[in-house]
């Protein structure tokens, strides 16, 4: 058994060191984002976050996850209250079939966390280890300015109210 | 492909285009009528969409006594916003609130036939189909409402789900609505809203399927999760035609968490517990499993050799002399197109439970009904004990491995009653066994006269059929591979005025001379079906990059050439279009090491209208080309969801960029070599045009034309001509790699 | 005339003397400006010949930023005596070499001297340049002028005193630069000596691949005996070379053509800058250069023959019925150094490195890996941590990194257990310092290097599955 931290909340899995996250967080923690594309590193549509840092849970196994803190796009929020970038993304509509959207959405959030001003080159370099087959490149672009926006709103909101963050 | 088309092929050849779709209204808007070339009985109007083959208007709409609405459609939501749009449609029709609305896709136990989600069909036969049904159903609720309240028809109006009186009293559809009420065969006319008062179509409405797809709410095949569900995986051959000589699977089946090995012939497959032991089975399966191989696949570098040498079926599917010859300059090229793949983001998934001697399967097909009929057959099932359900999966533009997929889930299935059996394709088996875009070469003749118009025009197309999608279980590879085989069924060709790989060879120009031969190859060296837009992205590509080998010819601008020899206002208009917003001048020279490119197309002749510009930059040490901004002009008759329109065009030139810059299938002569996305790289990020524009012009009141193929084409000849702008050289053979373009720089 | 007053003109002479003998040393005209030459005026023949050069000699890599305009320089390299930034050598008059005429060109390249007189810092590697011949460089100087011209801001070298004055640049060319020009040896056939040419001249290979002396010359003793650049390790290329199976011409010569060999393993880092540039360039050249190379080893012991024939029998052992994924789960023998580093490499490793599928298509299996047999761990840990990036539009293996998923230590473990199972070598030193050290460096040079490396793979239609 291993213990799991997943978007604040700790799971014990059976299973082994050697097993990807991704299968852990789909078939034993029932969660949908990160998705199966490749199972190789290379198509990026099973990011997640862990400790703060997109990572392909496709090719980390749980030996690599244990006492960390992943996130996924469920622990950002919800279709009632979502968190900036999917607001984002569904203002701009930024999906077709929505298959890779997951991927880039956690990969967009981790340079967000780091960088709340990327430039538009930034952007592209950082989503480079995401595909998307549908061409919604640049709605995806869009909707990563858009969030970057309302993040920088939001705290400098609450910098303004005087509270700390 | 799509069972809707009854066109006459020589109905075409005359010279009249014919739309498939027609809907006639009493007052306020314009109708298409295409009486001659319907093919029902005579005299007998059609009944627009697919009302045609499902006329009964519950087929289509059921309203509840406590006023539930359900909506039906035979097609399904591949990603192109099919939910959403057919939503509005009903919404608007039937004068309800969006959100009161529940859709049921594609489902053989509930929906109606609608063959495939192909072609761009879906607002031409379901939407159309949705859009007439919920008149007819209005005006259903209003009579009986009138019936009830000694009320003239006239007098009565629909509001929010209810039929008004002039005083005001509310009889809500859920108070009127009897059982056999919708029960009714729709009527060939419907009495059609005024465009100018529709609230959802035409309007930006958010798509219903993105809040759950941006939040991890389940929304595909791939995130079903059905009680005591149990994991396999199939071992695929090494390639094609091998055979499975032995293999110990003793090893295997005490394995943690393995259930079964599944093995009929060439069909191996295994089932265990949870997936990470499916997948660490299937390693060990492949180990153990020895084949023999065939080596039957050609040279892929000498491809069009290959293909023009296979025998052929030949098709002269245009030939017009109809002015005197007064060729005066003759130039002649040939454009290749290597086989490509589908490259779906998720590999093909699906479910299959089978109990109760019936069989259920979820998957994301494009054609429920036909996948049913072959898994029944594969089965040796009647079709009515098999229920085949759509459930999204990745986008999949056109027949990739769902199908397959499926028929894999119930051939397990069926070796394991009353579990749910999920089978999730590898990468690698995705990338080397879905069915791809076929291979094609092209030659084109083309001569000007005095004016520097085109005199003549001759056009042939070497290519395979575009589709093998089931109907036939043969076309199933799980059926191909079991114990005893289903041999695939002799491929055929697609018929016009849609076609297959003479899909679009037929240019919409007006040359007084032309001549259009399609050789169809009935030998596949490689598996194929339909890619989007079947034929037409090479036929266009060629037709395109030609018209522009003319231009210059005739020192002409591209963009005038074009139109000089258009008589179709709506393709003028989009010409004009994208021109001006490019800001395409004639006398403007591209900048060092840029170019600008434009191309055109109707798709089929027959759909959506897409004119685009291009502008592009080349390394000149590398090659290396990178499309800089796109302008494209788009007319789709009634719009029903402008932004969904834009996102699929947007998409559709950025996946034919990157099918035209980068993609080849490889192969050496047993196996197919490009088995992910190493040795299949598609555009990134780093890659993508810095701005795409599209302007779309509205025709309220015209019938909804097909738009989700219609970018591919252009998008391909907007590159090619782009590159011949910025380095006078053309290239004709795609992909257009940056070794290709190098290498054409340096002669 | 008093002694004192011979001695104090003998000593002010000899001071007259030093100081001309100085001034002799260090000072160089400037030489007039031109001009801008119109492009117009170069034959294209030469332009062309001018554009394959500079591509062997991979000018674009080190004068051009990301996010910068091509030759426009900006590119910071780090050196033992501080930082000094590329410079523009586009044809703008200002801020490029738009002013300079062929002959303040070939002194550049020749002397390392700018047109106005300056010493060049010989992080341009004119100590490799002066070999080439003046044909060459006329080509050279035809193909740079024949470029966009760019305007930049010209950034300041980050050098400490003394390193920031120029004239003792002379110094040090006075005792490391050789200016004698190449001389082919007629002992050896043409294509040797075209190759020799090329190495040691425009293609600079000892600039990276041979070892520095304090003074940051390359030590002539030592030839391609190993060096570094950026953070990378520069293999041994001569006698000493680290490689499990010893390299042949034909292997180079596919390893320098696509960035890439199932026997050796992948170019990362500078190196795969070079082979990107190379792809421009005619296999005539390329030939030349892999027989000269490959010349360099000398000839094979029969044990080092033996050993390369042994690991590739291991490794083709693997290689079973063709997989349905690029991936393995078989276990690893019972490893000798149990622990931490053997099971990260059985969960994060063996998947794709343990599949009997050869590269492009899978890991690489770690026996053949040159970087597990190297004197230090530096490049193995840049891979573990960056990977491999995919490539603009070109076949090309990609690899996950492990810098967001592995700490440090875990980092460490790993390197340490797999020089112990896939190497017969000693064990790394300091692999914990070199592992925080390449989080740094990587990071930096991945942010400044020129647009990623773009290896060209265009494999032939026969592949290995």
């Amino acid at each position: 058994m291993m213990t799991l931290k997943v978007n604040g909340s700790d799971h014990q899995v059976d299973a082994e060191p050697d097993t990807p996250l991704l299968y852990v967080l789909r078939d034993d923690l029932k969660l949908n984002a990160a998705k199966y594309g490749c199972g190789l590193g290379q198509c990026g549509a099973c990011t997640v976050i862990v400790d703060g840092e997109a990572v392909l849970s496709c090719v980390t196994p749980m030996a690599l996850v244990e006492g960390k803190q992943v996130t996924t796009l469920e622990g950002l929020g919800s279709a009632d209250r979502p968190a900036p970038i999917q607001r984002a993304f569904m203002e701009e509509q930024a999906a077709q079939c929505g298959y890779c959207i997951a991927g880039m959405m956690m990969r967009a959030q981790a340079l967000l966390q780091r960088n709340r001003t990327p430039t538009d080159r930034q952007i592209r370099d950082e989503l480079v280890p995401n595909l998307c087959r549908c061409g919604t490149h640049m709605r995806i672009l869009r909707a990563v300015h858009r969030a970057a926006r309302m993040m920088d709103e939001g705290s400098a909101a609450s910098v303004g109210r005087g509270g700390a963050r | 492909m799509s069972t809707m088309t009854t066109i006459d092929r020589r109905g075409v050849l005359a010279g009249c285009g014919a739309l498939i779709v027609s809907f006639s209204l009493k007052g306020a808007f314009a109708q298409e009528q295409f009486g001659a070339q319907s093919g029902t009985q005579a005299g007998a109007p059609r009944r627009p969409g697919s009302l045609a083959t499902s006329p009964y208007l519950d087929s289509w709409i059921r309203i509840d006594a406590d006023g539930a609405i359900t909506v039906l459609t035979g097609k399904a939501e591949l990603g192109q916003g099919l939910k959403t749009a057919l939503r509005q449609i009903a919404a608007d029709e039937l004068d309800v609130p969006f959100d009161a609305i529940k859709l049921v896709t594609a489902d053989t136990k509930l929906t109606a036939n609608e063959g495939y989600t192909a072609g761009s069909h879906s607002m031409q036969d379901s939407g159309t189909a949705i859009l007439n049904a919920a008149a007819q159903v209005r005006e259903l609720l209003i009579q009986q409402a009138s019936r009830r309240t000694n009320r003239a028809a006239d007098t009565l109006r629909t509001e929010n789900g209810a039929v008004v009186g002039p005083d005001g009293t509310r009889l809500s559809y859920g108070e009127l609505i009897g059982s056999e009420l919708l029960h009714v065969q729709a009527q060939p006319n419907s009495k059609l809203k005024d465009p100018a008062s529709f609230a959802m179509i035409g309007h930006p409405v958010p798509r219903v399927d993105i809040p759950a797809k941006v939040t991890g709410g389940p929304a595909y095949v791939q995130d079903m999760r059905l009680p005591g569900m149990l994991h396999a995986r199939v071992v695929r051959p090494p390639g094609y035609g091998a055979r499975l000589k032995d293999c110990d699977t003793s090893a295997v089946e005490r394995m943690p968490g393995v259930v079964k090995v599944v093995r009929s012939g060439n069909f191996l497959a295994v089932v265990a517990e949870k997936e990470f032991q499916a997948i660490k089975a299937m390693i060990e399966l492949a180990d153990a499993a020895r084949w023999k191989e065939q080596a039957r696949l050609p040279a892929q570098n000498d491809l069009a050799a290959v293909l023009t040498k296979l025998p052929s079926q030949d098709f002269t599917i245009l030939e017009r002399s109809d002015a005197p010859a007064t060729a005066q300059k003759t130039i002649e090229a040939r454009y290749t197109r290597p086989y490509q793949c589908h490259g779906s983001i998720g590999p093909s998934c699906a479910v299959a439970l089978f109990a109760d001697d019936a069989m259920t399967v979820w998957t994301h097909t494009q054609g429920v009904y036909p996948d049913r009929q072959a898994i029944a057959e594969m089965l040796g099932m009647p079709s009515e004990r098999v229920r085949v359900i759509h459930v999204e999966g990745s986008g999949c533009y056109g027949h990739n491995g769902a199908d397959d997929a499926a028929a894999d889930a119930a051939l397990i299935a069926r070796a394991l009653p009353d579990r749910p059996v999920r089978v999730q394709w590898m990468r690698e088996q995705e990338h080397a066994w879905e069915p791809f875009g076929p291979a094609m070469v092209t030659e084109l003749k083309g001569s000007l006269d005095a004016n520097g118009s085109i005199a003549d025009w001759r056009h042939e197309v070497w290519s395979n059929t575009h589709s093998m999608r089931p109907g036939s279980a043969g076309a199933l590879l799980a059926a191909q591979y079991k114990d005893p085989p289903i041999p695939a069924p002799p491929p055929k060709p697609l018929p016009l005025p849609e076609g297959g790989g003479d899909r679009n060879a037929i240019p919409l120009y007006a040359f007084a001379n032309a001549k259009v031969v399609h050789h169809f190859l009935a030998e596949m060296p490689l598996r194929i079906s339909a890619l989007r837009a079947l034929g037409a992205y090479h036929n266009v590509f060629s037709i395109e990059s030609f018209m522009d080998e003319l231009a210059t010819l005739a020192g002409a601008d591209p963009v005038e050439f074009r139109l000089k020899h258009l008589t179709d206002e709506r393709a003028r208009a989009v010409i004009e279009k994208a021109a001006e917003s490019f800001q395409w001048r004639k006398e403007r020279k591209p900048l060092p090491g840029r170019g600008n490119g434009f191309a055109f197309a109707r798709y089929k002749n027959l759909a959506a209208y897409c004119a685009i510009a291009t502008e592009i930059v080349v390394n000149r040490d590398t090659g290396r080309v990178r499309p800089i901004r796109a302008v494209a002009a788009v007319d789709a008759g009634q719009i029903v969801n402008p932004n969904g329109l834009a996102n699929q065009i947007e998409g559709g030139i950025v996946q034919s960029f990157s099918w035209t810059l980068y993609e080849g299938v490889s192969f050496d002569d047993k196996r197919v070599t490009s088995i992910d996305w190493q040795s299949y790289p598609i555009l990134r990020f780093n890659a993508v045009p810095e701005a795409i524009d599209v302007q779309l012009i509205d025709r309220p009141g015209q019938p909804f034309l097909g738009s989700g193929e219609v970018a591919q084409g252009p998008a391909a000849a907007c590159i090619a001509n782009a590159i011949a702008s910025a380095t006078g050289k053309r290239l004709r053979d795609l992909p257009l790699t940056r070794k290709r373009v190098k290498a054409a720089m340096e002669t | 005339m008093a002694l004192s007053t011979r001695i104090g003109l003998a000593i002010v002479a000899a001071l007259l003397a030093i100081g001309a003998a100085a001034f002799a040393l260090v000072w160089r005209p400037a030489i007039a400006v031109i001009d801008p030459p119109n492009p117009e005026t170069f034959a294209p023949d030469l332009v062309k010949r001018g554009r394959q050069l500079a591509a062997i000699g991979n000018c674009m890599t080190c004068h051009t930023v990301r996010g910068g305009s091509e030759l426009a320089g900006g590119l910071p390299m780090a050196t033992p005596f501080g930082t000094v930034f590329s410079t523009n050598i586009t044809p703008d008059p200002q801020s490029g070499i738009g002013y300079w005429s062929e002959e303040a060109f070939q002194r550049a390249m020749r002397s390392g001297v700018d047109r106005a007189g300056q010493h060049l810092y010989p992080a341009f590697p004119y100590d490799h340049f002066a070999r080439l011949t003046d044909d060459d460089n006329r080509a050279l100087y035809a193909f740079l002028m024949t470029r966009q011209p760019v305007p930049s801001t010209r950034r300041d070298n980050e050098l400490s005193f003394p390193y920031n004055q120029r004239p003792l640049i002379a110094v040090w060319k006075m005792l490391f630069l050789r200016q004698d020009g190449f001389r082919a040896d007629p002992a050896k056939s043409a294509e040797w000596n075209r190759g020799a040419y090329l190495v040691e001249g425009l293609a600079h290979c000892g600039a990276c691949h041979t070892p520095r002396n304090r003074l940051g010359a390359e030590r002539s003793e030592a030839a391609f005996a190993g060096g570094e650049a950026e953070n990378w390790q520069a293999y041994a290329i001569n006698a000493q070379s680290s490689a499990a199976v010893p390299w042949t011409e034909e292997a180079l010569i596919s390893y320098l053509q696509r960035g890439w060999h199932a026997h050796h393993g992948v170019a990362r880092g500078p190196m795969a800058q070079v082979v990107d540039s190379l792809a421009s360039v005619d296999s005539g050249d390329i030939r030349a250069i892999a027989t000269y190379a490959a010349s360099l080893s000398g000839p094979r012991s029969p044990e080092q023959v033996r050993r390369g024939e042994a690991i590739l029998a291991e490794a083709a052992k693997l290689q079973s019925a063709p997989a349905q994924t690029s991936t393995s789960t078989s276990s690893p023998p019972a490893a000798s150094a149990a622990g931490e580093g053997a099971a990260l490499y059985a969960a994060a490793c063996a998947s794709c490195h343990e599949t009997g599928r050869s590269l492009p298509f899978a890991g690489i299996d770690l026996r053949l890996a040159t970087g597990m047999r190297a004197p230090d761990p530096r490049n193995a840990a840049n891979t573990i941590l960056y990977g491999l990036p995919p490539l603009e539009g070109e076949r090309s293996p990609i690899m996950p990194g492990f810098a967001s998923s592995m700490t440090d230590q875990q980092v460490t473990s790993l390197l340490q257990y797999l020089r112990t199972r896939f190497s017969d070598q000693a064990a790394w030193s300091n692999v914990a310092e070199t592992v925080a050290h390449a989080r740094q460096a990587q990071a930096a040079f991945l942010e400044t290097a020129a647009q990623p490396p773009n290896i060209a793979v265009n494999p032939p239609p026969r592949d290995e599955p």
